[in-house]
């Protein structure tokens, strides 16, 4: 069976040139790029080059650019870095709908001692910037805010609120892992003191991130212990999936511009297909403001565990923000933050695209799952046809 | 992804009585959308009161639905008094098992069923003295303390598996903890233990008489019993024992570990002065 691969928020495929690209590294060049010996030295020549990339993709100098492990690493330094620089200061805002990498950190913080304003979102997944204006005091350390939502793909205005920070001295960190690569972003021209990149989030491997750390922002390591990374992240390199994010940028920064034209066809052309197609079912979050390859859809009445699971017969691969998919009990808190109603939380369904999709991907989901949607809304107590009592 | 048994996928993908009943004998709805799952079960008697028919409609996940399905297949044929003695374990075990954070499926299903005769037996079904536990999900004391005792429930984690309870905002966990306090404390009969005191003390007599001292006597030394507290032998030295310097060592190389091959793991030897 084809697997039509329609969760690209969640992980992407390793694209084939970065995987060449990684290979010799892992094979015969696996010197240490901190050795005396021309051996390692060739490897550390070779991931200053993937520093260059993965600088270039974002309009930031080498320099400012720190490999860690992956995108909750970067998340979790970038929070705790701040708040160790500016050790007075004791209030952190963030919003409502981040990831867990940046919701779950806040919350331990908070039993910490630290006061934490999560901002709320409206129902298309905005931020209101005057509530967020009136959030920061004098006692804030760091205001951490995603680039664009994982679960919606609703883009906050990060710029501007770093913008803002900054006139306060606030030091400002986003989480920007779905944004990078599929929108441009340009470190040069905005005001942001951290970002947060994932690797495997643009078809490099699992087990890279970055953290973005501006020149001259005050930066305290999470993992200390060695001198790599010029003393802000101790441990060696892991060279070869470094250089596999090398290339993996590189090919994001020519790659963009078909995210935004097709990738962004297909993405509407699913959605449009299936609200014409299925009764009541919705959009998640403002359709303008958002990525272009991600839906979130919502089926009125039917459970999305139990989509998934149907749409898994056919090869279909999506994620939902039901109960029974988030882990725990209660729908997603994105879709919870932002009013989604509990009928429609449960049935919803996220669709993420790349490049590596195609028409036929898209006519498949558009065939098989109206009818499973139908089929099990036939089996919904709380369902009668044409006549929602859910 | 979840690891569901081949036959939750088979009654999810296929599942069996879909739909309502029209002049049921017993019919129940359980669950709540807000809930993330719903329940609709009806029956249907034959002349002998035996289950001649049921069907159920469900909102919910796979295994909401296989669980559903399991019942439904499971109380056809059964007398009513059968069917009240089915429990959530039957169902999950029917179906091959449920994952831990599952069960609360099967949980769902038996109270579906539970309700369903009480419908049909004409019993009101709200309890009064019944108090809400967890706001969330609206989940009972009486729902978590049945759940503990018949799936032996030990955290609160468990209890959150089995009934939902304690999986939303988590104020409630406190409340849910003194239930299985209460429950187990109600529930721990007197076990006997692997050695009693009295045994324990007799068998470390008897391996020092038989294994220990007669080592000892070839050096000429010896040593007595004084006390046995708990898992500590308290022991005094004689005979030429009293006087040798190794004998601290023999105590932890030999009296020790014979004490603990013999009579118990736990023992550990000390000396007494004498």
């Amino acid at each position: 069976m084809r697997t039509v691969y329609l969760d690209n928020n969640a992980t992407t495929q390793v694209a084939s040139e970065v995987f060449e690209a990684m290979i010799p590294y892992f094979l015969h060049l696996y010197g240490n790029p901190s050795s005396m010996h021309s051996f390692g030295g060739q490897v550390a020549a070779k991931i200053q080059e993937a520093r260059e990339e993965v600088a270039a993709l974002i309009g930031a100098s080498a320099e400012e650019i720190i490999f860690t492990s992956c995108g909750t690493e970067s998340d979790n330094s970038a929070v705790r870095s701040a708040l160790a620089s500016n050790p007075d200061k004791r209030h952190i805002v963030t919003s409502r709908v981040e990831h867990p990498a940046i919701k779950v950190l806040s919350s331990q913080l908070a039993k910490q001692g630290y006061s934490v304003t999560e901002l709320p979102v409206d129902a298309e997944g905005h931020l209101d910037m005057d509530i967020y204006k009136k959030s920061l005091t004098k006692d804030t350390a760091i205001v951490s805010l995603m680039w664009a939502n994982n679960e919606t793909g609703v883009i906050f205005p990060v710029e501007e609120a770093a913008e803002i920070a900054r006139d306060r001295k606030i030091p400002f960190h986003t989480d920007a892992v779905q944004a990078v690569g599929k929108i441009p972003i340009n470190m040069s021209k905005n005001q942001i003191d951290m970002l947060s990149i994932s690797g495997h989030k643009l078809h490099a491997p699992k087990g890279i991130g970055v953290l973005y750390v501006r020149r001259g922002t005050k930066f305290s390591p999470f993992l200390i212990g060695g001198h790599q990374e010029n003393e802000r992240r101790g441990g060696t390199e892991n060279t070869p999936v470094i250089i596999g994010l090398g290339k993996a940028c590189e090919m994001a920064r020519i790659n963009m511009e078909i995210e935004n034209t097709k990738v962004k066809t297909l993405r509407d052309r699913l959605e449009s297909e299936l609200l014409d197609r299925i009764p009541d079912s919705r959009v998640n979050g403002d359709r303008l403001m958002r990525l272009p390859n991600t839906t979130n859809i919502s089926f009125e009445g039917v459970e999305g565990e139990a989509i998934l699971l149907m749409m898994n017969e056919f090869g279909i691969c999506a994620s939902s923000g039901s109960a029974c998919t988030s882990g725990s009990l209660q729908p997603s808190h994105v879709l919870r933050a932002m009013g989604v109603p509990f009928t429609m939380a449960h049935g919803s369904i996220r669709f993420s695209l790349s490049i590596y999709n195609t028409d036929e991907d898209i006519d498949l989901v558009i065939e098989k799952l109206p009818p499973i949607i139908e089929n099990l809304r036939k089996m919904s107590p709380c369902w009668k046809a044409g006549l929602n009592s859910c | 992804m979840w690891n569901y048994t081949e036959k939750v996928k088979d009654h999810f993908l296929n599942p069996r009585n879909v739909g309502e009943l029209e002049n049921p004998d017993g019919v129940a709805d359980v669950g709540s959308i807000a809930c993330g799952d719903m329940l609709k079960l009806t029956f249907k008697l034959d002349e002998n009161k035996r289950i001649k028919d049921a069907k159920f409609k469900t909102f919910g996940c796979a295994s909401a639905i296989a669980a559903a399905s399991a019942l439904t297949e499971m109380i056809k044929g059964m007398t009513v008094e059968e069917a009240e003695e089915l429990t959530n374990k039957d169902i999950a075990n029917y179906l091959g098992g449920l994952p831990e954070a599952k069960m609360h499926c099967s949980v769902l299903g038996r109270q579906a069923l539970e309700k369903a005769i009480q419908y049909y037996k004409g019993i009101p079904v709200e309890k009064p003295e019944e108090k809400i536990i967890c706001e969330c999900f609206g989940v009972t004391d009486h729902e978590i303390d049945r759940a503990v005792r018949e799936n032996n429930l030990q955290t609160v984690e468990d209890v959150t598996n089995y009934t939902k309870a304690g999986g939303g905002c988590g104020n409630c966990h406190d409340a849910i903890q003194e239930i299985i306090d209460r429950v187990r404390s109600e529930e721990q009969p007197y076990k006997k233990p692997r050695l009693t005191n009295i045994e324990k003390i007799k068998l470390i007599e008897e391996t020092i008489e038989r294994e220990i001292r007669p080592m000892l006597k070839h050096d000429g030394g010896d040593i007595e019993l004084i006390d046995v507290i708990g898992n500590r032998v308290l022991v005094a030295k004689r005979g030429s024992c009293a006087l040798c310097s190794a004998s601290e060592q023999t105590m932890k190389n030999v009296v020790e570990p014979k004490l603990r091959e013999l009579v118990s793991p736990d023992l550990t030897v000390e000396e007494v002065p004498q």
